[in-house]
C-alpha cells in the first residue's frame, strides 16, 4: 500500500514539532526516517500510526484520505522503541493479543490461531519461546516478538520506531538483516525511525532526511550521499 | 513496598557481628513494643473474663449492629473508592492536562486535613443548617447523623489511598503497552481490562486493602457525623469509645479485638496472595 502526506504539520501547544511537510512512498518500499532527536521523525511516523493527529495536513493510505482514522482502524504494525510487550503475558498471548481483539465474527478460532502464532514464531526464528515472559527474553528477542505481534493483525503497512535503537552493535547487525528479510516476505511498506545513518543507508530502499522538523532530503542512499541537498545532510551523513 | 522480601541480596556491609545484632536486636525490642504489645494487650484484656463474657459481648444487639454497619460501609466505601482512585490516577498519569498539580494536591487532601474537621465540614455543608441540608430535610433525605453521612465521611478519609499506590506504579510503566494495544486493534476498555489492570493489579489490591483497613478503622470523621445513635450510627470504633467510657472494658476490648482481627485478616489475604503468585510477580516486574 502507497503512503503519501500531504502538508503535514503538528504543534504541541506552541512549539512546532513538524513543519509543514509532504512524501509520498511508493507501495512496498522500505523506507528510513533519518535525523537527530527533536527533527520531527517519531512524530511523523505516530501520525502515520494514528497514534497522533495532525494539526494541519492530510495522510493518504492506498489513495484514500486516512487523516481521520483511528489508530485501530489504520492497522498498521506498530513497533515501539522500547518494543512495549505486554510484560503479563507469555510471547504467545503478546502475538495473539491482536487476533483476539477483533470484533467476534472477525475472530479466528483458538486452533486457526494457534496455528498463526507458532508460523510467526517460525518467521521470527524464535519457534520454542511461546510460553516464556517478556522479562525472559534478550533484548533481541523482545525485539523479534515486538516484530511477530505486529505482523499478526495482518498490518496494511509495517511501522518502527528506532528498531535497533535498544540493542548492541553485533545483536543489530543480524536484526537488521532479519528486518529486510521479512520485509522482502511480505511485502509490506514499511517505514522505520532511526537516528543512525549507517543503518538507513545499508538497510533502506529510500531515505528520508529530517531536521529541526523539516524534510531536508528524500533519496536513495547512493544518491544522498552522492549529492547531499543541504549542508546538513553532508554533515549528518559523513558523521 | 511490597517487593522489598522478594529478593535476598548478597551481604552489602561488614559492620562486625556484635553491630548488627545489636541493630537487629533494638528493632525486634521497638517492634514488640509498639506493635505486638498493644495487641497481645488487646485480645488477652477481652478474653479476661472468659470466652463467654466476651462472646457474649460480641452477640449483644448493639455490638452486632455496630459490625455489621462497620462492614456494610466498609463494603460500599472501598470499592467505589477503588473505582475514583484508578480514575484518578489513569488521568493523571496517562494525559496532559491543565491543573494536573492541582489535582495532585487535592487528592492528598484527606491525607493533610484532621479527620475531625472533615466530619464538621460534612456536616456544615449537608447539615440542617445549610440550605442543601434544609432541601435534604424537606424532602425526607437524611445524611447526617445518618447511614449515608458515615459513608460520605469514610470515603473522604479513604479516598488518597488507592490513588496514591497507584499513580507511581503507572508513571513508572508510562503509555507504551496501551499504545500498542490501541494499534493492535484493541479499543480503550478492552486495553484498560487486559493491560492496565493486570499491570496495576498488586499496586490496585494494596491500596484496596490499605483503605479497607483505614474505612473498618476511621473514628475521628464518622464520630462527627454519625450522632453516635446507639445501634444504629455506631460503628465498630465509635461503639468501642462508648464502651470503654461505660467502664465496660471487657465488651470494649472484645470489640477491638474483632477490628484487630480484621485487620490481620487483610494482611494475611495479601501476604497469602503475594505467596501464591510469587513466580507470576518475579517475571512480570521489569522487562
Amino acid at each position: 500500500m502507497n503512503i503519501e502526506f500531504e502538508e503535514l504539520a503538528k504543534e504541541f501547544g506552541t512549539s512546532r514539532a513538524l513543519h509543514p511537510v509532504s512524501l509520498a512512498i511508493p507501495s512496498g518500499a522500505l523506507i528510513a526516517l533519518l535525523g537527530p532527536s527533536g527533527s520531527g521523525k517519531t512524530t511523523l511516523l505516530r501520525i502515520l500510526g494514528g497514534l497522533e493527529f495532525p494539526t494541519s495536513g492530510r495522510v493518504l493510505l492506498g489513495g484514500q484520505d486516512a487523516t481521520g482514522l483511528s489508530v485501530q482502524e489504520r492497522r498498521a504494525g506498530f513497533v515501539f522503541q522500547s518494543y512495549a510487550l505486554f510484560r503479563h503475558m507469555t510471547v504467545f498471548e503478546n502475538v495473539a493479543y491482536g487476533l483476539r481483539a477483533r470484533k467476534r465474527h472477525e475472530r479466528p478460532t483458538e486452533a486457526e490461531i494457534g496455528r498463526r502464532v507458532n508460523r510467526l514464531l517460525d518467521l521470527i526464528q524464535l519457534p520454542d519461546i511461546g510460553g516464556r515472559y517478556p522479562s525472559q527474553l534478550s533484548g533481541g528477542q523482545r525485539q523479534r516478538v515486538a516484530l511477530a505481534r505486529a505482523l499478526a493483525i495482518e498490518p496494511r503497512m509495517l511501522l518502527l520506531d528506532e528498531p535497533f535503537g535498544a540493542l548492541d552493535a553485533k545483536v543489530r547487525k543480524e536484526l537488521r538483516q532479519g528486518l529486510r528479510e521479512i520485509h522482502d516476505r511480505t511485502g509490506l511498506t514499511t517505514v522505520f525511525v532511526t537516528h543512525d545513518q549507517e543503518e538507513a543507508m545499508q538497510l533502506a530502499d529510500l531515505v528520508v532526511v529530517m531536521s529541526m522538523g523539516r524534510i531536508e532530503q528524500v533519496g536513495r542512499p547512493a544518491d544522498i550521499l552522492a549529492r547531499p541537498a543541504s549542508d546538513f545532510v553532508r554533515a549528518f551523513t559523513t558523521a | 513496598m511490597s517487593d522489598l522480601a522478594l529478593s535476598r541480596p548478597a551481604a552489602v556491609t561488614d559492620e562486625p557481628r556484635a553491630t548488627r545484632y545489636l541493630l537487629i536486636g533494638i528493632v525486634l525490642v521497638l517492634i514488640s513494643l509498639l506493635l505486638f504489645a498493644p495487641l497481645v494487650a488487646v485480645f488477652s484484656e477481652a478474653i479476661r473474663q472468659g470466652w463467654a463474657a466476651s462472646i457474649e459481648a460480641l452477640t449483644s444487639p448493639d455490638a452486632r449492629s455496630a459490625i455489621r454497619l462497620t462492614v456494610i460501609v466498609a463494603a460500599i466505601a472501598v470499592p467505589l473508592n477503588a473505582v475514583f482512585g484508578i480514575a484518578a490516577a489513569w488521568a493523571i498519569t496517562k494525559f496532559d492536562f491543565r491543573g494536573k498539580a492541582f489535582l495532585i494536591t487535592l487528592i492528598d487532601l484527606p491525607f493533610s486535613v484532621s479527620p475531625v474537621v472533615a466530619g464538621l465540614a460534612l456536616v456544615l455543608l449537608v447539615g440542617a443548617n445549610s440550605s442543601l441540608g434544609a432541601w435534604l430535610v424537606a424532602n425526607d433525605l437524611k445524611i447526617v447523623f445518618a447511614f449515608p453521612g458515615i459513608v460520605l465521611a469514610t470515603m473522604f478519609v479513604t479516598f488518597p489511598f488507592v490513588a496514591r499506590e497507584l499513580i507511581p506504579v503507572m508513571i513508572e510503566q508510562g503509555r507504551a503497552e496501551e499504545e500498542a494495544a490501541l494499534t493492535l486493534g484493541a479499543n480503550g476498555w478492552r486495553t484498560f481490562f487486559t493491560v492496565t489492570l493486570p499491570n496495576i493489579r498488586w499496586a490496585l489490591l494494596y491500596g484496596v486493602l490499605l483503605s479497607n483497613a483505614r474505612a473498618m478503622g476511621e473514628f475521628g470523621a464518622v464520630a462527627v457525623v454519625s450522632g453516635k445513635i446507639r445501634g444504629e450510627t455506631t460503628t465498630i470504633p465509635i461503639m468501642i469509645e462508648m464502651l470503654y467510657n461505660e467502664y465496660l472494658s471487657v465488651a470494649a476490648f472484645s470489640l477491638a479485638a474483632v477490628l484487630a482481627l480484621l485487620a490481620l485478616i487483610t494482611l494475611t489475604l495479601k501476604s497469602l496472595l503475594e505467596w501464591r503468585h510469587a513466580d507470576v510477580l518475579a517475571a512480570t516486574r521489569r522487562h
